[in-house]
């Protein structure tokens, strides 16, 4: 499993927002690129329409989720291709290692994957001594520099132009002025070695269709259809909230997908994997292995709210829209999935005590809600979690304990007023230090200045 | 027609002549004002923060304080969204719906109940910007009326690229992630237009830019819409200017 560490949350998004200007700069244009794209896309559908679809299909499944992945293991299995079970992500890196194993595997061509990211795949293939190349071109520049991804649809959006025009000086020789196209015809030159020499090829998989045993995978570079049916051997890895009823519901989810994620009609390429090359085909691979991944999402699928959350189809049109995503990107939550998605899975994936403060880094402002393509309630989850861990006393207890006293007063009109009164008197200066809350406050901002005399006051004295 | 007017906690003790700025509107309009003295907090900040059982004894106590009023109304769009469509979660759903179905924010109350579209010509020659309270932008769907309000009273409501986008307030949010919070603020500051002032349905929202905007030593005056309503009137002084 990748390393998590959500509870640097506060620290690190500090130190971005603090030293990382131009990664702050390149994030927030990025992203307000895609979400402007987002909603034109959108514009050009009945989106609501399709979103309810979207919403009642993926609800539907993930309730007889058992008999569809059944159903879709049985059917890639008549493909012939190998079906594994993996519950958690260290069941996922033993199929690999017996793949690796079994095929003498010294090189590997990688699809851009979250779920892999998840697992830690590249980590542990380096430890089997693999040389493993990433061949997005977003992934292939975060993997040269060593970084996570910090968004979930574009691995290296928090990179400038010039970030990518020093790298690429560096490891492809290429001029420290080059325009962008030069950059990515550089990149190309240097994966296709990769691609001709790769021993095996690894993708996710953005759905999974039962009825037909489908593996579908959307992208724009070419990349996944290269990685997927050059190499000998294909490992995908997908997870068990992939799957969908039917082949044609994919039509509906591609597109829609492609809309919410980047603007497109439907991504450049769409590759629809059944299993191996069969004898009448000239291309494709010899053999196929699909890796069902759970690690953590039946946990997630069994309450009895956040189950929601498993609709998700990973286009990352919550994180640009997300105010508070925007203004450090990725890498500030760190996990695999960060802004409005990764702060609702990550209690049920990871611990809810694992995942704090990921629940309270939001303001609630819903503006997730209003673009998600498959309705995934984000603000109503975010609220979940946050009574879940006040339940657990996973919060302060100061505040725990203001809140009480503060319920308390509220019951008690005259107390009620008291308390106000003395609110408006006091400094924040002074009592900022014995108050967190205050002290949050004027850290940031001038202390607000009280009304000379509350409402209730003017009201007693008479409005003119 | 006669209102209970909820003032909310913290408009009460930060925006309190806005408070009053709202009696006279109402009355100038013709609607009798009734101040339920027992009134204290919606419960929105501890619902927010995840303390369900405080947020319930709170919506409970004010669910009792407005039980007979005709139409509650609040100046205030995140404490009427939390009424409106959070009550019904925490108890009684369906008398928390009526209840919801009756409670406007002040803005909604003019356009939707009152039918008002003009106040008058007080604004003449106001460059306003209007920030949109995710609250009630997207729980309550005011999203053209204050505007409609604002140029009606004659004046210019300018646009501002991230009107829609959230202030960083959120409640504690702003305390236990205060640099993201500001930042946030700072998005909204950094593309503001040049303006005589700021307006917005929610007190939470201009503290928090009024706040920031006077840590980065900005003299933009932030004011809250209800005062600005009621200088579009033409009966008034200029009020609640919150620097």
């Amino acid at each position: 499993m990748s390393h998590a560490n959500p509870g640097a949350y506060r620290s690190t998004a500090a130190r971005i927002l603090r030293d990382e200007i131009e990664t702050r700069e390149s994030i927030g244009s990025a992203t307000r690129t895609f979400d402007a794209h987002r909603l034109q896309a959108y514009g050009q559908i009945d989106a609501d329409r399709w979103r309810d679809w979207a919403r009642d299909v993926k609800s539907h499944t993930l309730t007889h989720l058992d008999r569809y992945l059944e159903q879709a293991e049985e059917r890639l299995t008549s493909n012939g291709a190998l079906v594994h079970w993996a519950e958690t992500a260290a069941d996922a890196l033993r199929i690999l290692d017996k793949v690796v194993e079994g095929h003498a595997v010294r090189t590997a061509v990688k699809a851009k994957s979250m779920l892999t990211e998840e697992l830690g795949v590249n980590g542990h293939l380096e430890k089997l001594d693999v040389h493993v190349r990433e061949t997005d071109l977003g992934e292939y520049i975060i993997q040269l520099l060593g970084e996570p991804p910090s968004h979930i649809v574009g691995p290296a959006i928090h990179k400038s132009l010039d970030d990518c025009r020093r790298l690429f000086h560096a490891h492809l020789s290429t001029p420290l002025d080059a325009e962008p196209d030069v950059l990515a015809a550089a990149a190309r030159e240097a994966l296709r070695q990769e691609f001709l020499a790769a021993d095996l090829g690894i993708s996710g998989g953005n759905f999974l269709a039962a009825d037909t045993g489908t593996v579908a995978l959307i992208e724009n570079e070419g990349n996944i259809r290269l990685s997927t049916s050059l190499p000998k051997v294909h490992v995908a890895f997908v997870g068990i909230e992939k799957v969908v009823p039917g082949l044609e519901d994919l039509s509906g989810f591609l597109q829609l997908t492609a809309r919410a994620a980047t603007g497109q009609p439907i991504g450049n390429f769409v590759s629809l994997i059944q299993g191996p090359r069969r004898s009448d085909e000239v291309d494709g691979p010899e053999e196929v292995h699909v890796v069902l991944v759970d690690n953590g999402r039946t946990a997630l699928l069994e309450d009895e709210t956040a189950w929601e959350a498993l609709r998700c189809v990973r286009c990352g049109a919550c994180l640009n829209i997300c105010p508070v995503y925007r203004q450090t990107g990725g890498h500030a939550y760190g996990w695999t999935y960060s802004g409005p998605i990764g702060s609702i899975i990550a209690p049920g994936m990871l611990g809810l005590e694992e995942a704090q403060p990921l629940p309270f880094a939001s303001s609630l402002c819903g503006a997730c809600v209003d673009v998600c393509p498959v309705r995934i309630p984000i603000s109503d989850l975010l609220l979940h979690w946050r009574q879940r861990a006040v339940e657990e006393r996973l919060t302060p207890t100061g505040e725990v304990f203001g809140m009480k006293l503060y319920a308390s007063l509220a019951e008690r009109p005259r107390a009620f007023q008291a308390a106000g009164s003395l609110l408006r008197r006091t400094p924040w200066s002074a009592a900022g230090h014995a108050l967190p809350v205050l002290s949050g406050w004027t850290q940031e901002r001038n202390a607000p200045k009280p009304s000379p005399r509350s409402f209730r006051q003017l009201w007693k004295d008479g409005i003119e | 027609m006669r209102v209970a007017l909820f003032t909310t906690c913290l408009a009460d003790s930060f925006f309190a002549e806005a408070c009053a700025d709202s009696v006279r509107l109402l009355r100038h309009l013709g609607v009798e004002v009734d101040f339920p003295e027992s009134q204290s907090c919606c419960g929105q900040p501890a619902y927010n923060a995840g303390h369900e059982e405080e947020a319930r004894r709170m919506a409970r106590h004010t669910m009792e304080v407005f039980a007979d009023a005709e139409y509650v109304v609040l100046p205030s769009g995140s404490c009427t969204g939390m009424i409106r469509c959070f009550y019904p979660r925490l108890g009684d759903a369906e008398r928390a719906q009526q209840l919801g179905s009756r409670t406007l924010e002040l803005t909604e109350f003019l356009v939707r109940v009152l039918k008002i579209d003009s106040l008058g010509r007080g604004l003449e020659g106001r460059k306003i910007a209007y920030h949109h309270g995710c609250h009630a932008l997207r729980e309550l769907g005011i999203d053209a009326e204050p505007g409609q309000l604002l140029r009606g009273a004659g004046a210019e409501v300018v646009d501002w690229e991230a009107d829609k986008e959230c202030c960083g307030f959120g409640g504690l949010f702003a305390s236990k992630l205060p640099e993201v919070s500001a930042a946030m603020a700072d998005r909204k500051l950094d593309t503001l237009p040049d303006v005589d002032y700021v307006t917005s349905v929610d007190g939470g929202c201009l503290l928090q830019l009024s706040g920031r905007a006077g840590k980065r030593g900005s003299s933009t005056p932030f004011r809250h819409l209800a005062s600005v309503l009621w200088e579009g009137t033409g009966e008034n002084a200029v009020n609640g200017v919150h620097q």
